[in-house]
């Protein structure tokens, strides 16, 4: 990515590289205006500091960065020393992104370094920003669960049930037992594959390579069974209003038997292969903190809150699809650091192949849909014997399911935090304002109070620890 | 834009029902009493027992009230949204989600601005996370947030005209060339 910023700092760079030479010598003012330039308001005193379609070039002055104003009197856990106040020309900027293979996606994040410290950080936005939200003003309710799977394309069945749950609850219908359990397992799968994938990159980040193939080969068995259920490996369309698009297939129990041996196995190793391996530690531990009141703060949910202590689940304190009946706990961490994150989210995967094999076991019988025959389809036989339902499938298929006004939000635990469907209807078939409540969007507003202070090393395991998805943040 | 200013003239007040009681739960009615005149609801997820409130506060109001709510220990920001009623005057909503994790509460604080003056003050003071979320705001919507440090574009690209997801902004569309129909060929 050419960018006006990275010729700077190669200026910048050279002139602090080469010797003390004629160049450097000049004027103390124009060795200011020099650096200005990566301060603030000098538009007009130097053309590489306006904006381009790449977004801001500049940060912040200090003094009105309230990222920075927050992190006033914040203690970092770290081994080095703050060193004395060093003179304004050793600071740097440097891109990291939006190619970077560590943003898993098209995340920018500017550092502005003294050394190896990273005082400030700006994370850049938008580079796979597509328009869902308005997108999702033309599709009919029934559309709406194939566009939102693809917003947080590690976690479909999340968004897909915060999606249908928001739906439901402008509809006002409850759906049947058994399409509730589907939900639950289905999700908490999606759980367990979500994790391992972050297991799967966070590893590969921070050094440990054989991670990387171990965390994607048990994904793989979780993705074999989402493609046996909804016929696609991700995207699924699977969770919609009133219910699920299928039953399960069958020898499904079997499916899940074999997987939760797999999987608790997998994760049986990495333990094996991290949790004494003293690098692994040396990278995570007291690396990339962030204290429960800044989690508060930026809206930082999910596993990360929970890492910093946190003890607060959607699953427990505003159960949905009745996962309130099956046992499972809430792991928490201490320091809120990288290597809690990776322990809260171990445990998650324990606790989540615990609730699937509960909701095997009680599997209710019945229908996988709502009998309501303004939001379900009527069976093909139907169509051949009823007027009633040849109309009401005509009536589906041409304008759509019809929504009573009103608002509603809806949110889900997902794999990355809280999932949120703020949902406006103004009636007919479809949404008038569709917004989400992206997990990833708080977290990756929160990295500079993770980062900041820190070493550059640590920016990559602080950003995996986060497990952003560009496509949840950018939507 | 005379289009709008047509169909501004035609807006109808807004449908939605009005409550003057104040709600049951203690912490929520403490914190509605001081506003008086605000309109809330009472709503139930889906799936689920859980509920939460819906409250509708004058724009006047707005900071004082988000920061009185984090008083009442609604700390845990969670989303701040803006909706384009278009025809309803007035025209722009702005609904804040702030969770109390002592009580296990959730509230819904909404406000609308009109769409000649579509300015609400920025709680980036009270909830340093709403930093991201005013901006998606002002990016998509054109909502100026006055007292927000860096209020730029954040998802759309800096030199983008117009406000994508207000209503009046049309999805647009690459023309197809269809050539198998023409004479030509």
């Amino acid at each position: 990515m050419t960018d006006t910023h990275d010729t700077e700092a190669d200026v910048v760079l050279g002139e602090e590289d080469a010797p003390v030479a004629d160049e450097v010598q000049g004027p103390e003012e124009e060795r200011r205006q020099l650096h200005d330039v990566w301060v603030s308001g000098t538009e007009e005193r130097f053309p590489f500091s306006k904006a381009t379609d790449e977004g801001a070039q500049e940060f912040l002055p200090r003094d009105e960065d309230p990222a920075l104003l927050i992190q006033e009197g914040i203690v970092v856990d770290d081994d080095y020393v703050e060193a004395p106040a060093v003179v304004e020309e050793e600071r740097q900027i440097i891109n990291m992104g939006p190619q970077h293979p560590s943003t898993h996606g098209v995340l920018r994040l500017q550092l502005e370094l003294e050394g190896e410290t990273i005082r400030r950080v700006k994370p850049i936005i938008g580079y796979l920003h597509t328009g869902m939200e308005k997108t999702a003003e033309t599709l009919n309710y029934a559309q709406g669960s194939t566009n939102v799977t693809r917003m947080d394309y590690l976690a479909p069945f999340h968004n897909e049930l915060a999606y249908s749950l928001a739906v439901e609850q402008l509809l006002g219908i409850d759906v049947p037992p058994r399409a509730d359990a589907i939900r639950v397992l289905m999700t908490e799968l999606n759980r367990v594959s979500s994790h391992l994938l972050w297991a799967a990159t966070m590893g590969m980040d921070i050094g440990a390579l054989s991670m990387m193939i171990y965390g994607w080969r048990e994904r793989e068995v979780c993705l074999d069974f989402f493609e046996k259920t909804t016929g696609l490996r991700m995207n699924h369309n699977y969770i919609r209003p009133g219910g699920v698009a299928a039953d399960l297939p069958d020898g499904w129990e079997a499916d899940i038997a074999n997987l939760i041996s797999l999987v608790n196995e997998g994760v049986d190793e990495y333990e094996e292969l991290l949790n004494e391996n003293p690098i692994f530690l040396d990278r995570t531990m007291g690396v990339g903190v962030i204290l429960p009141e800044e989690c508060k703060q930026y809206g930082v949910t999910g596993p990360i809150a929970r890492a910093s202590g946190l003890d607060w689940d959607l699953r427990k304190q505003t159960p949905y699809c009745g996962i309130d009946q099956y046992e499972f706990t809430v792991p928490t961490g201490l320091h809120g650091d990288v290597h809690d994150r990776y322990e809260v989210r171990i445990e998650e995967i324990r606790q989540s192949l615990g609730i699937v094999l509960q909701v095997v076991d009680s599997m209710p019988l019945g229908d996988y849909r709502t009998p309501d025959p303004k939001v379900t389809p009527p069976p093909r036989k139907r169509i051949d014997e009823s007027m009633e339902a040849l109309i009401h499938h005509f009536k589906l298929f041409t304008e759509g399911i019809m929504v009573p006004p009103g608002t509603a939000y809806q949110s889900v635990e997902g794999p990355r935090g809280e999932v949120g469907c703020y949902l406006v209807s103004k009636g007919g078939a479809r949404p008038w304002r569709m917004h989400w409540r992206a997990p990833s969007f708080a977290a990756v507003q929160a990295l500079p109070a993770m980062m900041t202070d820190s070493l550059v090393a640590d920016v990559v395991a602080a950003l995996a620890s986060t497990d952003p998805v560009l496509g949840d943040v950018d939507r | 834009m005379t289009d709008i200013e047509r169909d501004l003239d035609d807006a109808a007040p807004d449908a939605e029902t009005t409550d003057r009681r104040l709600p049951d739960h203690p912490t929520i009615a403490a914190l509605l009493e001081p506003i008086g005149a605000a309109t809330f609801e009472v709503k139930k997820n889906a799936s689920s027992d859980a509920i939460y409130h819906t409250m509708a506060v004058p724009v006047s109001e707005w900071v004082g009230f988000a920061s009185s709510a984090k008083d009442a220990g609604f700390d845990l920001f969670i989303d701040l949204a803006a909706v384009d009623h278009y025809t309803h005057a007035p025209r722009f909503e702005v609904a804040l989600n702030l969770v109390s994790m002592t009580e296990n509460l959730r509230i819904i604080v909404t406000t609308r601005v009109p769409y000649d003056d579509p300015t609400v003050p920025s709680v980036t003071g009270v909830f340093a996370g709403a930093n991201f979320y005013e901006r998606e705001a002002y990016d998509l919507f054109g909502i100026d947030f006055p007292g927000h440090p860096d209020l730029t574009r954040i998802l759309m690209p800096d030199d983008w005209e117009g406000y994508p997801l207000r209503k009046d902004y049309d999805i647009g569309a690459v023309p197809v060339e269809f050539k198998a129909g023409s004479a030509d060929l």
